[in-house]
């Protein structure tokens, strides 16, 4: 019996690396036994995520293919494991003051949170549909947990439990398509895929791939929280920790979208006329629910969920975008507009999700935006940077929430989707109500009592970093563009 | 007499699969039978796998199942966990108990 050869190890160093990392962390958290351990174990996981970057990018030289051809990595993975990386370790610095005042703080939250980000990273190296499952169960089951993570309040339950229900349901559905897929095309490799669906290039694939995309594309939907597949959303996000809601909205979102735009790009890429339209048409509801239902909203968590469905589906134009039949440059366009929108979103969510943590009067985290009420005079830096955050996600110039919206509706023109991009300029004029609202309410509406000082100082830095990448973005755009242009030039071979 | 062939089999998920997601979400009673018919989906879909894997002769399929199985397994595990610290504190696991939070 022919014995199969050692798979070459380099590409997955990262993933092996967290993985290896991640046991390490939870033996050294389950066997220490003094009063440090839940914070030496915290600073370490940030370490190690942060560690992970610079090997990503040195092991990854143009694309490499390993594991029987599961496993890739090219510059589109380095893009977005960056950006992974990068946001699952600030939500980890952010979590830790806020699990330690509500009695919360165990090890295990952020050697969860690395096994989660191991997850995506092995999501957004996926080049096989087997692969692709299982990095995206890795990251769900630890996300299931970390939702649930304040279990003597019975809020966190529920969103767990909502998470854990809606996540296994998308998961299913996302699997009969995998299903499909492997029967009618008759492999799950996505290079084996492409050449399949190449061949039948004008011809109209068989039904069954069509339902197999379609379920493929409700799952990945789910995923990313884009309607019809929002409704865990809000709740998740309303009733999740703070911090955890703060991790939920930038991570796991990044690495489904640039799932998302693997799987449709790379194997789909010649059926773009098949899932097109279905994009087109969650990208428009995103947005529509994403500007309406958050108008209404109190709680400024639950307003965060609306506004992150509202990004996803601006995001979603990139990848309509890229399923233009116009040129191969339109098409890389909707792709680079994709991925400098997802770090932009990052930038932004993270430094707005630290103001939301410093809500606390007395010891009690508020969650109300009439708490906001008379910031600026009580805390006038905190006031204005929460303003600058709210401004970018507005979309208002020079901030870098314009550049993001600014490439993507620009793909969109180039496109040809002169609809989707005029819908969408509809639906950031009707969203700047909200988030103007929260600036009204910090600038002019009547002072309460004070939030708490001291500010610690991993949260003056988060916040610092990040507002002043948001605020400067325009002056050197450069990494972000030109690490936008080089991993979509990976998923374009010429 | 009948031959039962890949048709059948993937008629039989296609049911299968609709009862699952139907249980979801016509279900008001209970959250261990959504945890039952979440089972159910999954099972739909190894069936799937492994008739088109016969049917094909490639082993891929049969592998995928076995992960689908393994994944199972374990999100059986977890939803069960979750389930237990809920009833802590709600006292109940009715489906129409969970509205804690809505809008």
């Amino acid at each position: 019996m022919p014995v199969a050869a050692f798979p070459d190890l380099i590409p997955a160093i990262p993933e092996i690396y967290l993985a290896v990392s991640a046991m390490i962390l939870l033996m050294l958290g389950v066997y220490s036994t003094g009063k440090q351990t839940v914070r030496t174990v915290s600073y370490l996981s940030t370490a190690a995520l942060f560690f992970a970057i610079p090997l990503t990018v040195m092991v990854t030289d143009g694309r490499m293919v390993t594991f029987g051809g599961l496993f890739v990595t090219d510059s589109f993975a380095v893009y977005a494991k960056i950006l992974v990386l990068v946001s699952a370790g600030a939500a980890i610095v952010m979590a830790q003051d806020y699990l330690e005042r509500q009695d919360i703080a165990r090890f295990e939250f952020p050697v969860l949170v690395v096994l989660a980000s191991l997850g995506m990273l092995m999501m957004i190296s996926a080049n096989d549909l087997m692969s692709l499952y299982l990095g995206l169960e890795l990251q769900s089951l630890a996300l299931y947990v970390i939702a649930s993570f304040q279990r003597d309040s019975i809020r966190s339950a529920e969103a767990g439990l909502k998470y854990f229900v809606l996540g296994a349901l998308a998961s299913g559905i996302l699997l009969y398509g995998m299903s499909l897929i492997y029967g009618f095309a008759g492999t799950t490799n996505f290079d084996s895929l492409a050449e399949v669906f190449k061949a039948v290039n004008g011809t109209e694939p068989h039904l069954g791939v069509i339902v197999g995309i379609v379920f493929i594309i409700a799952g990945l939907a789910f995923k990313v929280s884009a309607v019809p597949f929002h409704m865990w959303t809000p709740d998740v996000y309303e009733g999740a920790p703070t911090p955890v809601t703060a991790l939920f909205a930038v991570a796991p979102k990044i690495a489904a979208m640039a799932l998302f735009a693997r799987v449709l790009v790379g194997p789909f890429g010649d059926l773009a006329g098949e899932w097109q339209q279905i994009i087109i048409f969650i990208s428009i509801a995103s947005m529509a629910l994403g500007a309406f239902a958050a108008i209404n909203q109190n709680n400024i968590k639950r307003l965060m969920a609306y506004s992150s469905i509202g990004h996803m589906g601006y995001a979603l134009i990139g990848l309509a975008a890229a399923g233009s039949a116009v040129s191969a440059e339109v098409r890389a366009a909707g792709i680079q507009g994709l991925l400098i929108y997802l770090a932009i979103y990052m930038f932004m969510n993270i430094g707005t999700f630290a103001c939301i943590l410093l809500m606390r009067r007395q010891g009690r985290m508020l969650e109300g935006i009439d708490d906001l009420a008379g910031l600026s005079k009580s805390n006038p830096v905190m006031a204005m940077v929460l303003a600058v955050f709210m401004f970018s996600m507005a979309g208002i110039p020079p901030l870098a929430g314009f550049f993001g919206k600014f490439y993507i509706f620009a793909a969109a023109i180039e496109a040809d989707l002169f609809a989707l991009a005029i819908i969408g300029v509809l639906a950031s004029v009707v969203a700047a109500f909200y988030y103007l609202r929260i600036i009204k309410v910090m600038y002019f509406d009547s002072s309460e009592e004070e939030f708490d000082r001291p500010v610690s100082r991993d949260m003056k830095s988060i916040l610092v970093i990040t507002g002043v990448v948001v605020i400067l973005f325009f002056i050197y755009p450069d990494p972000v563009l030109n690490g936008a242009e080089l991993a979509t030039s990976a998923l374009f071979p010429q | 007499m009948l031959e039962i062939g890949l048709s059948h089999y993937l008629t039989l998920a296609a049911i299968l699969f609709t009862l699952g997601v139907f249980g979801i979400f016509l279900n008001r009673k209970n959250v261990i039978i959504i945890l039952m018919s979440i089972e159910l989906i999954l099972l739909a879909v190894n069936i799937n796998m492994v008739a088109f894997s016969s049917h094909l002769g490639d082993l891929v399929g049969q592998v995928f199942a076995m992960f689908i199985l393994t994944v199972a397994a374990a999100e059986a595990a977890i939803g069960l966990a979750i389930l237990v610290i809920y009833f802590r504190n709600r006292g109940s696991i009715a489906v129409e108990d969970i509205h804690q939070m809505k809008g």
